[in-house]
């Protein structure tokens, strides 16, 4: 790992408020800098950090000295128990339409991770919960993309509804639910080609496919080691189109992940699930919990809580 | 369109805003530098070098601070033409081997790199080395296609380095001056795949000597500081001799090789400002520093003389 997590960073003041009564607002402040550090190098936006930062402090002031805790243990017990608050605390599940079938759009930046991530989907749903999912090939512009998708469908054995790179995406995606009534299809996926948020066009193409079709999840597609404009990019596809959640991708690399916490911050919706590898069956739930310690770069908070 | 603006004479305006050369002023610079992943430590580093020369040289103007800006920032990147052409061997094979994580843009930006080398002249041939990923191949065969460039290929899911020696062969008997070497996309975290890496290189440089002539990392411009790690890691085990820096037609800005270039000293030889053959260029420091502050400089409502 690149940098020091915030146990080693806080280790120094630690030490010196050891066995005092009380943390000093001095203390305090001190040890925030620490914090902002740490969040900072793990990517999360500097204009997220800075409200973080303003919160906890007050949270931190204001809190009663717990029996059983130090004043330093305090502090990181507040800094912990905000940032998985700021998380979204709960694991959430996937949406299911009342009428058949449920419909899902994968949005993002180029190389995100759409296609992969489609693929993973589909192959979950049939696995955990018995689905029949249809996936939909609508990214015309890539070069291969449908035989990206067509090679990952044959994979896991599913079916891929495409109708070539010379029809609009619209349209795909009109005549794929067509098929999946037809052919009763629970779910449909559909993938959609890797876009830049300030691209109006595309976006706008986007926006014309969810009209047409009522999709019940939006799901915003980000790399997980996306930096501070990962909240540029949220914010835009959420503006935009309604975001109903995100999938954090590549978070098998040795990221802190920062950008989760952007993410969520500025869109307010979920991040559903985590892509740890390459592989289709390499998607699991998103833990908030975990994803925390992670950015903090504090493996055992439990720990650390005691050391203070 | 896509050619950003001269940085000088632009940074006027961010001048503009602050006349007195205070402490709001280096925060602002500050923040800006972070919002677009310098990182931190090189940011407070590049501040404090700043504050230094402001104090030695008694600057309290804004507009008087505007050039030791640019002198400081892009000073840093600026390499000098040498550095920054690729190294093409003027009698015989040139193998130019590219590398990076998943999805930064690899397959495109040698797609783009052929087309720009064709144009001069070059005869220029593709190696599929991404055996791994669905549809890879497929992908570089669209842009041999768009560029007019041969693709070297094997099966999906055959050995990476039999596809490179494959394609040195080929390229050996055809005559071709360049031949640009795709790889599959793999996390720096991945031993295994790194190891498979270093074998192809390997094998480049066992069937061309002094191959390969180029290593070249794709980093994605909107990576935040992860890319530190990626250009160490890559570094370590492929000699990477340059960057590739892409996806800047966006609003990501890609500071951190800033931080790059002042620990790893590897210099930034093209940057990628969209996904179309042309929309690669060759890095210009100057520019890149104006792309830093563009948003600032862009807004005009953020300008308010008093
Ligand atoms: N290690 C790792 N690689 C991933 C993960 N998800 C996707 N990838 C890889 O990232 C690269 C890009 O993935 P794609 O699914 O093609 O991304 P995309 O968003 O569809 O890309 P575009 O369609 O070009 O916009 C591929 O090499 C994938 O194998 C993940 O969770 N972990
Ligand atoms: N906007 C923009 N998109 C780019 C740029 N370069 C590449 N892309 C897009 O990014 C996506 C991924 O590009 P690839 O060339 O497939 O990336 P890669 O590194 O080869 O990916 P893997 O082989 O899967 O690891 C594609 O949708 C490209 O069109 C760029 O400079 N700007
Ligand atoms: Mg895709
Ligand atoms: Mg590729």
């Amino acid at each position: 790992m690149a940098f020091e997590g915030l146990a080693e960073r806080l280790q120094g003041t630690l030490t010196k408020i050891r066995g005092k009564g009380k943390v000093s607002e001095q203390d305090i402040k001190e040890m925030m800098r620490e914090v902002r550090l740490a969040l900072l190098e793990a990517d999360v936006n500097f204009k997220v950090v800075k409200q973080f930062i303003a919160d906890v402090k007050e949270k931190a002031l204001g809190q009663e000295v717990m029996k059983s805790l130090t004043p330093g243990q305090q502090v990181i017990k507040v800094v912990n128990e905000e940032l998985t608050a700021l998380m979204g605390g709960e694991q959430s599940k996937l949406a299911v339409s009342s009428k058949s079938p449920t419909v899902i759009m994968m949005v993002g930046l180029q190389g995100a991770g759409k296609t992969t991530a489609s693929a993973k989907l589909a192959n979950y749903l049939r696995k955990k919960h018995n689905r029949m999912p249809l996936l939909v090939a609508a990214d015309i512009y890539r070069p291969a993309a449908i035989k990206q998708l067509e090679t990952l469908g044959k994979q896991i054995d599913m079916p891929v509804f495409s109708l070539g790179d010379q029809v609009s995406p619209v349209e795909i995606a009109k005549q794929a639910i067509a098929k999946a009534k037809e052919d009763h299809h629970d779910y449909v996926l559909i993938d959609t080609a890797g876009r830049l948020h300030v691209d109006q066009e595309l976006m706008g193409e986007l926006s014309q496919i969810k009209e047409t079709v009522e999709p019940d999840e939006i799901l915003l597609v980000i790399d997980a080691m996306t930096g501070q404009d990962a909240v540029n990019v949220a914010e835009t596809f959420n503006d935009q189109l309604g975001l109903s959640g995100v999938i954090l991708s590549k978070l098998d690399g040795d990221t802190r992940g920062g950008a989760a916490i952007s993410v969520k911050a500025v869109t307010n919706t979920p991040i559903k699930f985590a892509g740890i590898g390459e592989k289709v069956d390499q998607l699991e739930p998103f833990y908030p919990d975990r994803m925390a310690s992670r950015i903090l770069g504090m493996g055992d908070v439990l720990t650390l809580i005691e050391k203070a | 369109e896509k050619t950003r603006e001269s940085f000088a004479g632009r940074m006027n305006e961010l001048v503009y805003k602050y006349r007195k050369v205070d402490e709001d002023f280096f925060e602002e610079l500050e923040e800006l530098l972070i919002s677009s992943d310098v990182g931190v430590s090189t940011v407070m580093e590049l501040i404090d070098q700043l504050k230094d020369e402001v104090r030695l040289r008694n600057l309290k103007d804004t507009k008087d601070v505007q050039p030791v800006i640019s002198e400081i920032l892009a000073g840093m990147l600026d390499e000098g033409k040498e550095a920054q052409q690729l190294n093409l061997q003027t009698d015989g094979l040139t193998v130019v081997l590219v590398v990076g994580v998943n999805g930064v843009g690899k397959t495109t930006s040698i797609g783009k790199m052929a087309h720009y080398l064709t144009q001069e002249g070059k005869k220029v041939m593709l190696a599929a080395g991404d055996t791994f990923r669905a549809g890879a191949i497929d992908q570089l065969e669209v842009w041999g296609e768009r560029v007019g460039a041969d693709v070297i290929k094997q099966q999906a899911g055959s050995d990476p380095a039999a596809v490179m020696y494959d394609a040195i062969q080929a390229a050996k008997s055809r005559g071709a001056d360049v031949l640009l070497c795709d790889t599959a996309g793999r996390l720096q975290n991945k031993v295994n795949l790194m190891n498979e890496l270093e074998k192809v290189k390997r094998v480049i440089e066992r069937e061309v000597p002094g191959a390969p002539h180029e290593v070249l990392l794709v980093l994605d411009g909107t990576t935040g500081q992860n890319a530190m790690v990626q250009a160490k890691t890559f570094g370590k085990s492929t000699d990477v001799t340059g960057i590739v820096l892409t996806k800047l037609d966006g609003t990501a800005k890609g500071g951190i090789i800033m931080a790059i270039k002042r620990e790893l000293d590897i210099p930034v030889k093209f940057v990628g400002l969209g996904e179309q053959k042309d929309d690669l260029q060759p890095f210009l420091a100057d520019q890149f520093v104006y792309g830093l502050f563009k948003d600032v400089l862009d807004s005009p409502e953020d300008v308010h003389p008093s």
